[in-house]
């Protein structure tokens, strides 16, 4: 079975990798590119710890075939930090004890980050459906919550 | 199993015509579950969103013509579309997560062919068109006519939708979508109303289409709905009538979902809420 | 070891704060590497074939063709196996089935290939042909006498005569005289309870990694609990000693008791050993969900008196459990915790355990105790409102104190339980005013906490900073508190220490994450731990000082003359003492090897007000609040968060989460989709007030957090409900359907 070769961007790197028709960007990331930052909980887009951005539009990579990316850009949780410089989001999740066994969090960052992207001044309920399709079973959410809208709230008086 | 991405309607139309088990794939976010769970395996995906105009929402002829591969988030984002059919946009964005409307369209719901689909109830009410594409040419078919039954569509060999048209917002009219689901997210939705009415100059209804998702085998367009608030204020009756002809319009089942009484009920009471919200809209409130 | 008596005021420096956990940054950039996230040179893609059917004899696999397909490098079957030890029989037939396939996706046979996409197409070609049997999905179905039998010759002697053989044992737990207790009463109560099995929902997938050499040395990378319980429990299955098998723990992504067994590791190890190659493992959400550990669903009559003034006088309870196609449903945990908030006069629980045609129950996190707690705490609550009294005081009422003689035996030390009551009592949630259609309920809640096998070791490095070496899986933070109480115990900075999660070729046996027992255990020994290096600390100041130990005593992180009496010398911090170690007897550590015991009952008050919409039955949560008893909470921020999820998943458990059966036996909501856990927006944020009422076992006072939290929540929701739908709500979930059909009758 021939492959399909796929130029693309990644975290603004200029990507080439080669797919069956059938794989999704999920598997792309984890297995061709040792991306595994972008975690599989369901494979049918009910949980969203593979969320990634495709042209700033957030998406579950589960939900979508590695070959769809080519010409996109593609931005996921290891492009998050600058360097050393983690997120506004990232250092506020460990701060306010935001994640506890850690698998949905990278989905979570991305999804926040997508929110606040578009909405800076997010109302509680604001947060709490736009996250709705990321599933944490370990926080019961609250904390996850909290660090979002303080986050927000912290770059709102930076900016 | 191959992949193509045509650039033009024609291109794709040969492909899908070239290749029996030919799938079309616009959001994906149906068509990959079905891959994942080997319900199906075809030999050909046919990826229609790199053709012109199907990413683009147009005005038309007062109306607005929604590409088959615009994403629900996208629809969310047209101020025009929003302010015309906030029903239909608000139906949209209840598809999935927040990560599905980046993805999800209205024509990959109405051919998924789910009794389920948000999107179609509130399709039906406004009165939507699908324009369709195959090997005899184009054609247009009202969406109430394009599901057949659970994953059947009137959909022939080599055809595919390639736009939905929403005819022009009359004066004095409105519509809105509301879903019955257990949680408050990620759920298909157990029973959906979607209405759309008009208004008179004494604000009596003049026109009403009421369709119901999820409690038959397709979308119920309900005709004595319609008939019941005929000339009339939406008063206490008139609300009444609906519910009554809702809950007896609709023929559910009992599945994991619900059961056939509980959705028989919650019809009657989401048309209730559905015709009050459209009724607002129809007054020019803009909630 | 006891509570630190010689420091009754001790003033924390470390413990109690909320510093940030060391394996932070790895969590939030993706570098954490979970179960399914490591590969190894030339790795194979094992994959699973699972029954469809819910009962069915197996007369014959054939892999003949899969293994003839290009790509396809191992297939296994439980013939592979042959003969293993009777303590790890009915895991084995679960990760592979042998002459029957007791439940919808049960394993049969897995294969190994170069690839996904070979996998699968070589599971499509391997053949098994069954014969179908009659199925029981359901507990008081399996227990009739005419019941499809799963197991022939599994009852056990406390099984009086008659029953069906899927019941599989009897347990009776409890005191005095019910009868003459409940004529005391003014009023007796008679109710039936049902819940619903759920499962854990851990949102990691299972999945392993396992290579085998040549000369039978196994290595197996593994989301797990426990992974020295994997090793033991492969080793015993493939035959192999244990020190032969090196178990390394990833990251968990969560497990709530449902990774205390294993299910693809030994046919991994089996798959990599046929093959000579590393075979990955990952399940697909829908096998986790068919193939993995729900919690017992479960049908529970109890039986209550209370006079008009709210004394209990008698309580009974039969607790019903079906845990799937083995033995070893939680009934018994269920027996014993349902009345143990209480000081009753006469009190008796009987439990059955039941055998049915689902997947085996895992442990879910406080296993057996909310569904009792829903069927008692209910009871309770009905009575109470019955009578006009007010639930709080009634249950402070009949509390459970120091010196109380639980229902299931023993005799409370000090309890947080009226603690918990009397915060609850004094929140304004209590008073605060609802609105229509909206109720509040309250519950209480008991767990065991365990402690177990812990052994840890602590090293001072040559430059004085420390490395604490444990074995148990970090699930939440535990990382963060091991951290803590070593800094603390040291009187170091906590980022001097580092905590390493070790494999199992580096420890002595440590007992899996569970019964609440990590903080507690691994705790405790981490700070005997520390104690044995500072006393080693102490001998080496005392060595260059010239002073007898006994006269040189550790404090803020040095070791000081204890007294004018023992000389005059400079304090030697760690970093000194650990610079001339080679001088004074080489390198400095101390370690800790404890069968755990007092780990400290805790009791848990939760608070939940909800609204009913009466047109649909659907239940919005408007506000939360738990109140638990922490013991000592060491990372204050980690034991809200335990709270928290507790809550959270008790509020799924209550209102929609359940597995559902078709007629076929074939499970119907396989997947997050139709399986309903909790999502953001379904939820308040959930406040919880953390009350310390020090564990007399712990040096520090901790107790066990974790579990407490889910046994309320489904009592108490239902107490709200009901309030709110005007109606008693007696079965699980709650879902709308259900209320809407309860106000319907009602009304």
């Amino acid at each position: 079975m021939s492959r399909i070769h796929v130029t693309t961007t990644i975290n603004d790197d200029a990507t080439e990798f080669l797919c069956e028709a059938e794989a999704t960007l999920l598997d792309v990331l984890r297995d061709e590119l040792g991306l595994t930052g972008t975690k599989e909980g369901c494979g049918t887009g009910d949980c969203g710890a593979c969320s990634v951005t495709v042209d700033g539009r957030l998406v579950c990579s589960c939900l979508m075939l590695g070959a769809e990316a080519e010409g996109r850009e593609i931005a996921t949780i290891e492009g998050m930090a600058e360097g050393e410089d983690l997120h506004p989001l990232q250092k506020k999740f460990i701060e306010m004890a935001a994640l506890q066994c850690g698998i949905c969090t990278p989905g979570f960052l991305v999804a926040a980050k997508s929110l606040l992207e578009r909405n800076p001044d997010p109302t509680e309920e604001d947060v709490r459906y736009w996250l709705a399709g990321n599933l944490c079973r370990c926080t019961g959410y609250d904390k996850i919550i909290r660090a979002v809208l303080e986050t927000a709230a912290d770059m709102r008086r930076a900016s | 199993m191959r992949y193509e991405a045509p650039r033009s309607v024609e291109e794709a139309v040969t492909a899908l015509a070239g290749q029996t088990g030919a799938h079309v794939l616009a959001g994906g976010t149906d068509l990959l579950v079905k891959l994942r769970s080997e319900m199906i395996a075809p030999e050909l995906i046919v990826d229609i969103k790199r053709i012109a105009g199907m990413r683009e929402i147009t005005a038309e002829e007062g109306g607005w013509r929604i590409g088959a591969a615009v994403s629900g988030a996208e629809m969310g984002e047209h101020e025009g579309l929003c302010a015309d059919w906030p029903g239909v946009v608000e139906a949209a964005e209840l598809i999935g997560s927040t990560q599905v409307q980046g993805r999800a369209t209205i024509a990959g719901n109405l051919c998924n062919a789910s009794p389920a689909a948000d999107s179609v109830p509130a399709m039906v009410a406004a009165s939507a068109v699908a324009r369709i594409a195959g090997p005899e040419g184009t054609r247009d078919l009202a969406v109430i006519d394009v599901p057949q039954g659970p994953g059947k569509t009137a959909l022939g060999p080599g055809e595919f939708i390639t736009s939905i048209f929403l005819p022009p917002r009359g004066a004095r009219s409105g519509d809105a979508y509301l879903r019955f689901i257990p949680r408050t997210e990620m759920d298909i939705a157990v029973v959906g109303c979607g209405i759309s009415l008009s208004l008179d100059e004494a604000g009596r209804i003049s026109g009403a289409r009421v369709a119901l998702g999820a409690v038959g085998p397709k979308v119920i367009l309900v005709e004595a709905a319609a008939e019941a608030l005929k000339h009339r204020a939406l008063d206490a009756g008139a609300l009444d009538d609906l519910a009554t002809a809702c809950a007896r319009a609709a023929t559910p089942i009992d599945d994991k979902r619900g059961t056939a009484e509980f959705r028989r009920h919650v019809a009657g009471v989401l048309a209730r809420r559905v015709a009050v919200i459209a009724e607002a809209r129809a007054k020019g409130d803009t909630a | 070891m006891a509570l630190d008596d010689s420091k009754k005021t001790r003033e924390f420096k470390v413990v109690g704060t909320r510093p940030d956990r060391p394996d932070g940054i790895d969590k939030v950039t993706g570098r954490a590497r979970f179960g399914a996230d490591m590969v190894a040179p030339g790795m194979l893609t094992g994959r699973v074939l699972r029954s469809p059917h819910a009962h069915a004899r197996i007369l014959r696999i054939d892999t003949s063709r899969a293994e003839a397909l290009p790509g396809v490098k191992a297939v296994v079957t439980r013939a592979d196996f042959g003969a293993v030890p009777a303590h790890v029989a009915d895991i084995m037939e679960n990760c592979l089935a042998g002459e029957k396939a007791l439940y919808d996706g049960h394993a049969i046979a897995a294969v190994a290939a170069v690839s996904a996409s070979v996998a699968r197409q070589a599971l499509r070609l391997i053949e098994v042909d069954y014969e179908v049997l009659p199925h029981v999905t359901d507990v008081d179905e399996a227990m009739k006498p005419d019941a499809p039998v799963l197991h022939e010759g599994r009852q056990q002697e406390t099984v009086p005569p008659g029953m069906s053989g899927n019941v599989i044992s009897r347990c009776e737990f409890g005191h005095g005289d019910i009868e003459a207790g409940l004529k005391q009463a003014d009023r007796v109560i008679e109710r039936t309870y049902r819940t619903a099995a759920t499962h854990q929902g851990y949102i990691e997938p299972h999945a392993c990694l396992a290579t085998m050499t040549a000369d039978g040395q196994g290595e197996l990378w593994v989301c797990t609990q426990g992974h020295y319980m994997v090793r033991n429990t492969c080793a015993a299955i493939l035959g192999m000693d244990q020190g032969r098998l090196r178990v390394t723990a990833s990251e968990i992504g969560g497990g709530f008791g449902g990774k205390t067994t294993v299910f693809l590791e030994p046919v991994a190890l089996m798959l990599a050993r046929k093959s000579g190659r590393p075979v990955r493992m990952v399940m697909s959400r829908s096998e986790v969900l068919r193939a993995t550990g729900p919690t017992a669903s479960t049908s529970i009559d109890v039986r209550i008196g209370m006079t008009k003034e709210g004394r209990i006088t008698a309580g009974f309870a039969e607790l019903r459990f079906q845990g799937g196609a083995w033995p070893g449903s939680p009934v018994g945990m269920g027996a014993m915790s349902g009345f143990a908030p209480y000081d009753l006069e006469n009190v008796k629980t009987v439990g059955w355990d039941v055998v049915t045609n689902r997947p085996k129950a895992a442990a879910y996190r406080a296993p057996g105790a909310p569904m009792a707690a829903f069927a008692i705490e209910s009871a309770i609550d009905e009575l109470a409102h019955g009578f006009g009294l007010d639930p709080l005081e009634v249950r402070l009422m009949n509390g459970a104190d120091e010196g109380t003689k639980s229902s299931y035996g023993p005799t409370y030390p000090a309890i947080g339980l009226k603690a918990t009551l009397e915060a609850a009592k004094s929140h304004p949630h209590w008073t605060a005013p609802l609105g229509k259609n909206q109720g509040r309920g309250v519950a209480c809640g008991f767990w065991f906490n365990f402690g177990g096998d812990t052994s840890v070791s602590l090293s001072v490095t040559p430059d004085g900073t420390v490395t604490l070496t444990e074995g148990n899986p970090d699930i939440g933070g535990s990382r963060a508190a091991m951290t803590m109480m070593a800094a603390e115990e040291l009187g170091i900075p906590y980022d001097q220490v580092r905590t390493v999660i070790a494999d199992t070729g580096a420890l002595g046996q440590n007992e899996v994450t569970h019964g609440s027992r990590v903080t507690f255990s691994v705790g405790l020994a981490t700070i005997a731990a520390a104690r044995a290096a500072k006393a080693e600390m102490c001998r080496r100041a005392a060595r260059v000082w010239g002073i007898d130990p006994d006269a040189v005593e550790w404090e803020d992180g040095a070791a000081r003359p204890a007294g004018p009496n023992a000389g005059k010398f400079p304090p030697m911090t760690i970093r000194d003492i650990a610079a001339i170690a080679p001088k004074t007897g080489g390198p400095i550590s101390g370690h800790h090897e404890v069968m755990a015991e007092g780990a400290g009952v805790s009791f848990a008050t939760h608070m939940v007000d909800v609204e009913v919409d009466p047109e649909t039955g659907a239940t919005k949560i408007l506000r939360y609040t738990v109140f638990q008893d922490a013991g000592k909470a060491v990372h204050p921020s980690y034991v809200e968060g335990q709270f928290q999820g507790g809550a959270v998943q008790g509020i799924g458990w209550a209102l929609n989460e359940e597995y559902i059966y078709g007629e076929d036996g074939i499970l119907q909501n396989a997947g997050f989709l139709d399986y309903r856990i909790p999502v953001a927006s379904d939820l308040p944020m959930i406040d919880t007030v953390i009350l310390e009422i020090p564990n007399p076992g712990h040096p520090y006072g901790v107790r066990g957090v974790g579990e407490t939290s889910i046994v309320p929540p489904l009592a108490a929701i239902a107490n709200a409900v009901s309030a709110a739908a005007g109606v008693r709500m007696t079965q699980l979930p709650m879902s709308p359907p259900r209320v809407l059909a309860a106000i319907q009758a009602g009304g």
